[in-house]
This record gives structure tokens, C-alpha cells and sequence, in this order.
């Protein structure tokens, strides 16, 4: 199982897209559902949700940020390394509808999610509006991809420099005023614009698909580190999500949770830094 | 060569007990992670199999979930052949340095030992030490005993799920000569032998060593496979000639109790998980998966996985570890070893102690554990007597860190993509005829995932009993042994 990397591209700063060789994952994976990866002995195993798949070419499309150890580990790898572990589909698909009007809103890193879930939503034969939003212009990805499925797609940043000013909220808070007939919303991005976008859509009782990212270890429903509470009840993200019924869900509790090891995520970046300077130093030591 | 082996006579150790094992002492184990008990010399493995009588009756091959032939192998001991007694545990069971650590020998072989009379001081036969001793010396003599193969059969076996119950399948058929696949679902081989047995309690080295034999039968292993996920269970019963599923209980348990979800809430899998299978003990340094730095912990529950997280916190270097549990030291589940050597390391048991409420800090995370004291009444319908609340008697216990280890349930992965699957309604569990087999032909079943969680070794017992019905059902087309054979059926675990 070589899970090859055979494509890389850069879409924005500390934000890359793998296509890695990984065929029963490309040919059973769906819209929503992720994979856990590991890139090195004693490494973590950290959740990516499938952006993309290419049954045929037996791939699939990994976005990811490089935010710590495990991201910049695995954002150094090139065409042609392999990645150590990666396991999946794993989690439940995104339920699609047909013949729905259906607005998918992403924020950041999210976006990269929102891109297969509006072409298995096209596919199902729904109207699809895209909203994706970036803190500034080059933080936006994959807006052209998106764009060429969807029937329409808006795009905001919070500074302006790009599409809309503001946030992804404002946008949809404006589509549904001016008369837009929306049957559902799909949110998938940072934890509190997904509690945003519900608090927007609950006036006007539509139902919302928030895609939850809480801290996982083994990912197959064995250890519960990824519980959340909808509805008042304790739920599973690996197994019974990670979409969920958005305004069940106790997003600051979500916030909290996935805060606790922030420190420690911290020490382990800083420590890596640190390794990677002092082997660099070595290196210009032994040629200098 | 001596008189001795010459004119066998028995030579008979009359000593009334075990000879003792040594053991890394309380204080300094508590600030590592090796291994407690040291194990044998060869001297006292050979006084230890001295004491075996050798009596008539042999309840003990009887005791054992795989049936070794426990007077044999120590006889062999006692002739100072080792490989030979090693060569005579291996016929039945592949995994003895695995065994002679984690399996209840009080409760199996050496409880129906002849020599077991308690009340006249004397001991029964130290057959876990020995078989662990046998496991240890092939290691370090690194001496491969490959059981003989038996000529290919052209058929192939997919075995969902490595742990106990999956191992034992997987090596039985390889032994009969079919092509076996493994398929696991995490990076590492061995389920609950890797991400639930502490290192101090198993070192990983032996179970790694185990599957590499295992792997040198011609056992191919796939990693990071989750079938249901993967791959439908239905088309791999289609590619393969039969199946087994031995996917274990691993869906955690939690108490249902305000506060549950706080930071610094761990079910015991996930704190074992991140210790054990991550090395989470290890970070920053040594392993990229975090644990958090401990304090204060209570640890709720009294089974063995309670034991290892107790003691596992332990080796972290908290201020104190408390074992909160709500029935009396007379109905813990755990082994008597393993409490015993928890005590031996200054875990604070708290029983008759239920937990109520987990209180925050403030900040979302663990601040205390409320507990309700409690006293025993009537015997309930397990037969322990039923714990009962004494009114006013409320006692908090200041802790950031709180170790769920109350049970599990089966693990929902596969079954959730295969609902045409017979399972208990109520349990979750999958069902099984006498013969190991679910409610499709050419697929098996054993282990925690048909139990809803019991040992290591009775899973080992219900992987072996599976093996030889989905050898029969290759063979012959029926899972059940022909009149004139014999063939065990499941124990009935529930």
C-alpha cells in the first residue's frame, strides 16, 4: 500500500494539495468522509478530510495547513515519497439531496471540503451556491474549482482584498433576505463561523450540516477523544459524524475541547523548529 | 549425560510454594515503564516445573482455554529441555510469552491444579511463570519455532481485526495450510495487545516478535485497512473462501454523569491509546502525540484496564492517583495480581465510592470528581451485593484528570456497514452458531466482538475454536466435525 505522493501544489501560503495514490480509498470514499495519516514512526495520527478522488487514476486529494509538527512533516514530503500510514474512508458521507437548492459555506482551510461536497451535490442534480471566505486574498483556495461547479459562488475576505468585504455570514444572511429559496445549508470551516452560519440559518429554520473537526486519535471509534455533544447528547465524530445537525451542536464546547492540548501542540511545533535549525547548523557547520 | 535421564525418576520439588520471580521494586518501577515481574532464571523455571506431580487426572489442560498440555511442557522443563517444551506449547498455543504475562492463570489452570489446596498452605503449580519463562528463553536464545505447515490447500481466509482472537485464527489456518490475510485498521498489528497492554506489563518487543513469526508462516498482515470502511464486508467474503471477524469491544463506555465531557475526561482506551500505542509517555521528544502532564487523577473502575490506567498514570509522576470504585475489594474484577501490584505502588484505593458529577475549574477542564459513598445490600442479579448510597455521605476529590475504565462495548465499525449482519438487538454483539459461524455461510466469529468483552485468552480460545470449524467448513463444505471426530464448540462466555 505505497500511498505515493504524485502531485503537489502550493495554494496558498502554508496551504498545500497532495494527490496521493491510494486506491480503495478513491474508490469507495464519499463527499464528507476523511482519512487519518501518520508520516513518521512515533508520529501522530491526525484526521484530513478527502478533497477530491480520481477513482479511475486510483488518487485522492489531501488540503491541508501547515499548523504544526505533523502538517510541516507533511508538508516537506515531494512528489514521489510515500506516505508512512493512511487509513480510511473513514466516518460517515455527507447525506446528499436531489433536487434541492443547496448552499455549501466554507471558510479557510474549509473550502477544501466544500469542493467535493458541491460536486457530489451537482452530481445529485441540486442548485448549488457556493460561499467561501478567507481572512485575506491569498488565504482563498481553490475558488476556481469550486466556481466552475457551482451555479453560483460568492466570495468574501474580512480585509476586503479580494470578492466581498466581510464574513461568509454577512453573505448568506443577504442571499436569504434577498428571496433566495434555500433548502439547506452545508458549513464546514473555523468552529466559530460554523456557529455563526447556524445562528443565521435557525431564524429561518433551515437545516444546517455543520462538518466538525475535534481532536481524534485512532479515528474508528475506539477511544472517544472526538466526542461532541449534539442535542444534549454525548456523540462520536469518528463514527457518527463528523457532520452534524448544526444547531444541535454545543460548538463551545467544540471550542474548548479543541483548545486542551494547544500548549503541548505549541511545544511539539517549537521543539521541531528548534531540531530543524540545529540540523541545518550542522549541515552549514560540516560544509563550511 | 547423567543417571537421571538415564532411568527417569520422578524428581519432585516439595516445596508447598511457587518459587518466588523477582520484581522490579514498587519505588523504583513507578519511574519507568518496564517491565514489573523479571521472570525466571532457568534454574527457577526448572524448580518451579519440579513441582508438577504429574497426577492422573491433569485438570489443568482441562483449565486452559486452548488446551496446552501444561504436565507435559513441564515435564520437559524438568529434563532441563527447554526448546522441547517450548516446541510443546506451540502445538497449541503460538503466543506463550503473550500468555504466561496477561492470561488469569488463577482462575484457569492453576485454580483446578491438583497441588491448589489454600487451606493447607500450598501453592498450585506456577504454570504461568514457567510458560512465560519458555516464551522469554526463545527470544533470547532467539529461537524460531515455526510449527510444521501443512501442504497448501488452495483456499484463502481474510481475518478482519489482529488482535488475540484474530492472531490465534490467523496462525491456526496458516498452520493447516491456507492462505491468510490479516486486515487491521490502526498502524500497528495486535488490537487490545498493543493499545491496551502497558508496556510494563507486556514489552511491544515480544509482540512484535510474535507476528514476524507469524509473518515467516506466509501470514500477509494489511495495516490501516478498516473493513466495513474500506472494503464492504460483503466483497470480502466474495474474494476470500471464508472470513473471520474478530474486531474486539472497543467502543468505550462512559458513566452518563454531568461533566463528562470536560478536558481532562479520557475514556481508557484513549489514555492507554495515547500511552501505549502512541508512546504518548515519550513526548515531546520521543513521540509526537501528546499526553497531558497529570497531577491529580482518578481512575473509575476496578478491572484490569482499570489496574493499567491506574498504573500507567502512575509512571507518569502525578501527585497522587486515586482508584474511585463503587462496590467493595471483594467484587473488583481485576486480577489479584494486578491489584496487588497497584497497592505495591501506592495507588489510593477509594471503594464503595460511586461518581456522581465531574465539576469544571472554570476553564472547561477537570476540577474534582464528586462521589457518592456508599454501603453493600442484598446481593443483586449478578450475584455481588448491590451498592447502596448512604444518604449525606457526599465526598469530592480534587483531581485534572479523570480515567474512565468501566467497560466497552463491541466495536460498531464494521457491523454499522453490514446491518444484514446477525447481531444481539441489546448487546450489539454479533451471533454465533456452536461452530463460530454468524448468520453468513462463509463468515466466523470470536472474541470480544461476539463476548461483549472478556480476556485476552478467551478470545485466543474462541479464535482457535473458529479455526477449526472454518477448516472443517473449507474442507468439507460444513463447519461441524463429522460423528466420528471431535471438535470443541464455543464456550459459552456470557
Amino acid at each position: 500500500m505505497g500511498n505515493k505522493i504524485i502531485y503537489t501544489k502550493e495554494l496558498a501560503p502554508k496551504t498545500k494539495l497532495f494527490e496521493i495514490e491510494a486506491d480503495h480509498i478513491a474508490k469507495r470514499g464519499r463527499a464528507g468522509q476523511f482519512i487519518i495519516l501518520r508520516v513518521c514512526d512515533e508520529g501522530e495520527r491526525i484526521p484530513l478530510t478527502i478533497a477530491n478522488r480520481n477513482p479511475d487514476k486510483g488518487t485522492i486529494t489531501l488540503v491541508f495547513q501547515e499548523v504544526g509538527k505533523t502538517t510541516e512533516m507533511l508538508g516537506q514530503l515531494a512528489v514521489g515519497d510515500e506516505i508512512l500510514d493512511l487509513a480510511g474512508p473513514l466516518g460517515k458521507a455527507t447525506e446528499i439531496p436531489t433536487g434541492k437548492t443547496v448552499v455549501c459555506v466554507g471558510g479557510g482551510i474549509g473550502n477544501a471540503v466544500v469542493w467535493p461536497q458541491v460536486q457530489a451535490l451537482k452530481e445529485a442534480g441540486n442548485k448549488v451556491i457556493a460561499i467561501l471566505g478567507a481572512r485575506t486574498k491569498e488565504l482563498l483556495i481553490l475558488e476556481e474549482e469550486i466556481m466552475s461547479l457551482a451555479d453560483m459562488t460568492i466570495t468574501t475576505t474580512d480585509d476586503g482584498s479580494y470578492g466581498r468585504k466581510g464574513m461568509v455570514t454577512h453573505a448568506l444572511e443577504d442571499l436569504i433576505e434577498e428571496g433566495e429559496k434555500v433548502d439547506e445549508v452545508i458549513t464546514i470551516g473555523p468552529v466559530v463561523m460554523m456557529k455563526f452560519v447556524c445562528k443565521a440559518t435557525e431564524p429561518h429554520g433551515i437545516p444546517t450540516q455543520a462538518s466538525l473537526n475535534p481532536i481524534m486519535v485512532d479515528g474508528t471509534g475506539m477511544c472517544g477523544a472526538c466526542r461532541v455533544t449534539v442535542g444534549g447528547k454525548t456523540r462520536f465524530a469518528c463514527v457518527e459524524g463528523p457532520e452534524f445537525d448544526g444547531h444541535a451542536v454545543d460548538f463551545d464546547e467544540l471550542i474548548t475541547r479543541l483548545a486542551y492540548y494547544q500548549p503541548e501542540e505549541r511545544a511539539s511545533a517549537d521543539n521541531y523548529h528548534r531540531c530543524r535549525m540545529e540540523e541545518a547548523a550542522d549541515n552549514l557547520g560540516n560544509h563550511g | 549425560m547423567t543417571d537421571n535421564t538415564k532411568k527417569p525418576k520422578k524428581v519432585i520439588n516439595k516445596s508447598k510454594t511457587k518459587v518466588p520471580m523477582r520484581e522490579q521494586a514498587p519505588m523504583d518501577r513507578i519511574m519507568n515503564f518496564e517491565e514489573v515481574p523479571l521472570g525466571y532464571t532457568e534454574d527457577e523455571a526448572h524448580q518451579e516445573a519440579l513441582r508438577c506431580i504429574d497426577c492422573k487426572t491433569k485438570p489443568c489442560v482441562a483449565g486452559c482455554p486452548v488446551g496446552i498440555d501444561i504436565p507435559a511442557f513441564l515435564k520437559l522443563v524438568g529434563e532441563k529441555n527447554f526448546e522441547g517444551a517450548l516446541r510443546k506449547i506451540k502445538e497449541k498455543n503460538f503466543l506463550p510469552a503473550i500468555c504466561g504475562r496477561v492470561c488469569p492463570q488463577e482462575d484457569q489452570c492453576e485454580m483446578v491444579c491438583t497441588l491448589n489446596k489454600p487451606d493447607k498452605g500450598r501453592e498450585p503449580g506456577g504454570i504461568g511463570r514457567v510458560e512465560r519463562f519458555l516464551g522469554d528463553y526463545a527470544m533470547e536464545h532467539n529461537l524460531t519455532i515455526t510449527p510444521e505447515i501443512a501442504p497448501a490447500t488452495g483456499k484463502t481466509v481474510a481475518i478482519i481485526g489482529s488482535g488475540p482472537a484474530g492472531l490465534t485464527a490467523a496462525s491456526d489456518l496458516a498452520q493447516k495450510g491456507h492462505k491468510v490475510t490479516v486486515f487491521e485498521a490502526l498502524h500497528k498489528p495486535g488490537g487490545v495487545l498493543f493499545y491496551g497492554i502497558p508496556q510494563f506489563r507486556m514489552p511491544k518487543e515480544i509482540l512484535i516478535r510474535e507476528i514476524d513469526g507469524m509473518k515467516d508462516m506466509g501470514v500477509e498482515f494489511v495495516m490501516n485497512y478498516p473493513v466495513g470502511k474500506a472494503e464492504p464486508l460483503d466483497s470480502i467474503r466474495q474474494r476470500f473462501d471464508a472470513v473471520f471477524i474478530g474486531t474486539g469491544a472497543g467502543l468505550p463506555w462512559f458513566l452518563g454523569i454531568p461533566g463528562e465531557n470536560l478536558n481532562g475526561v479520557y475514556s481508557a482506551n484513549e489514555f492507554l491509546t495515547r500511552v501505549n500505542l502512541m508512546g504518548g509517555y515519550k513526548f515531546p521528544d520521543g513521540a509526537d502525540t501528546p499526553v497531558k502532564k497529570i497531577k491529580r487523577i482518578a481512575v473509575i473502575g476496578a478491572g484490569n484496564t482499570a489496574m493499567d490506567s491506574a498504573r500507567t498514570a502512575k509512571r507518569l509522576q502525578p501527585e497522587v492517583v486515586y482508584l474511585v470504585y463503587r462496590r467493595s475489594r471483594l467484587e473488583m474484577p481485576a486480577r489479584i495480581e494486578e491489584i496487588h501490584h497497584a497497592e505495591q505502588e501506592g495507588i489510593d484505593f477509594n471503594l464503595l465510592h460511586s461518581p456522581i458529577e465531574i465539576i469544571d475549574d472554570g476553564k472547561g477542564a477537570v476540577g474534582a470528581i464528586r462521589c457518592q459513598e456508599m454501603e453493600l445490600g442484598e446481593p443483586d442479579d449478578s450475584g455481588r451485593r448491590r451498592p447502596i448510597p448512604i444518604e449525606g455521605k457526599i465526598r469530592d476529590f480534587a483531581v485534572d484528570t479523570v480515567v474512565i475504565s468501566i467497560g466497552q462495548g463491541p466495536n460498531p465499525l464494521l457491523s454499522a456497514d453490514c446491518p444484514e449482519l446477525a447481531r444481539d438487538e441489546r448487546r450489539g454483539t454479533i451471533v454465533i452458531n456452536d461452530y463460530a459461524q454468524t448468520s453468513f455461510e462463509n463468515v466466523f466469529a470470536g472474541g470480544d466482538i461476539v463476548t461483549g468483552g472478556a480476556t485476552v485468552i478467551l478470545a485466543m480460545g474462541q479464535g482457535r475454536v473458529a479455526a477449526d470449524a472454518m477448516h472443517r467448513y473449507l474442507m468439507t463444505g460444513d463447519p461441524a466435525p463429522a460423528d466420528n471426530e471431535s471438535g470443541d464448540v464455543c464456550p459459552n462466555l456470557t
